[in-house]
């Protein structure tokens, strides 16, 4: 047999392989909603919704987070339809239920599209149509900006696909509101300028992987240590960006106190991260720390925020509401 | 990557210090009016 049909005759094999029906377990669909990460972005789009003024039924509560969670499933279940190829090249997610060949992917697109639409049309019809247009955005967002767009494309792909993780806090007040205001607006500005130092400090240590697949990250592309530099300075923007809700009177003193707190810390890791890097094993360590610190970081500034409106200790959260 | 001549890399490095200078300032501007309100909060 010659070179091309043999060729031919692997890719129809492939090609096949792809489209036998694998018979997933409930587990694989689980993995598929990316679990973890909607943890993250189901808490971010919690406290949108309780630092919100006004009142919100519970069970209406209850459905929009629902909508926030299912949404960032079906966007995660798109991207890992879509990035099949280059998940079976790295180690971290070689095994995840497409690249392990435990899903046919039209089972899995079929299944991302399903929730993806069903999330904003729950939102809509049983929350707000604004909060549902937001989630939209961030859904298209996810799938179309970050994953199709640019994550093959640049290495500027985590700073702007970060918007898509921005979106849950002003969900979240839309959903109690109807419109939003500066205070969520000022969470989108934190969460996206949280990203990359988050990010980028997972791919200083999963570098490898990424090159392997031929994913522009900025440690594969510019190197270790310009991402250190940039992780330093994005890092020198996030915290101060923190402390403005509590400068402007939208969120009260145990916010502004854990934000300050947990921003000195912040950034007593990502100096680490900027001059451990050349040490030995400090080129892994510190950016393994750093992106620990972030995801706890994160959690906590959110949860002060929350106490703080529970306490009624943000005189002007309201300030500056915007009619969509 | 291209690499940069020397004076390149010298004012590529001298703008990063600028920069960095310029960001640290910043941060201990909002610490400053941070902790100044909330010892007027707690006061």
């Amino acid at each position: 047999m010659s070179d091309a049909a043999l060729q031919m005759r692997s890719a129809v094999e492939a090609d096949a392989a792809e489209h036998t029906a694998a018979s997933p377990r409930v587990s694989d669909f689980v993995a598929l909603l990316k679990p973890r990460v909607m943890s993250l972005v189901v808490f971010s789009g919690l406290a949108g919704l309780l630092v919100a003024p006004g009142q919100i039924h519970p069970l209406i509560a209850a459905v929009a987070i629902f909508c926030i969670a299912i949404g960032s499933g079906a966007s995660g279940a798109i991207n890992m339809w879509y990035e099949r190829d280059i998940d079976a090249l790295m180690a971290r997610t070689k095994t995840r239920p497409l690249p392990a060949g435990r899903m046919a992917p039209g089972t899995a697109i079929a299944f991302g599209v399903t929730l993806a639409v069903a999330a904003v049309v729950l939102m809509g019809l049983i929350v707000n149509w604004t909060a549902g247009l937001l989630l939209a955005m961030a859904e298209a967002f996810y799938v179309f900006i970050y994953t199709v767009w640019l994550k093959r494309r640049t290495p500027q792909n985590i700073v702007i696909g970060g918007a898509a993780g921005a979106f849950p806090p002003m969900i979240g007040w839309a959903a109690v509101t109807g419109e939003l205001a500066l205070l969520p607006l000022l969470l989108f500005a934190i969460i996206f300028m949280w990203t990359p130092p988050h990010f980028w400090a997972l791919a200083l240590y999963r570098s490898g992987d990424y090159a392997r697949a031929g994913v522009p990250m900025l440690p594969v592309v510019a190197g270790p240590k310009a991402t250190r530099r940039q992780i330093l300075l994005y890092s020198l923007l996030l915290v101060p960006l923190t402390l403005v809700p509590y400068g402007l009177d939208l969120a009260g003193v145990v916010y502004g106190a854990s934000a300050a707190a947990l921003g000195a810390v912040f950034l007593a890791c990502a100096v680490a991260v900027q001059f451990d890097g050349d040490k030995s094993n400090g080129g892994e360590r510190s950016p393994r720390r750093l992106f620990a610190y972030s995801i706890l970081y994160l959690f906590l500034l959110l949860a002060a925020l929350v106490v703080d409106s529970l306490l009624g200790l943000a005189p002007a959260a309201a300030a500056w509401s915007l009619h969509l | 990557m291209a690499r940069l001549d020397k004076p390149q890399n010298k004012n590529l490095r001298r703008r990063n210090i600028a920069l960095l200078v310029v960001l640290a300032g910043l941060v201990a501007l909002f610490y400053a009016v941070t902790i100044v309100k909330i010892a007027g909060n707690l006061g």
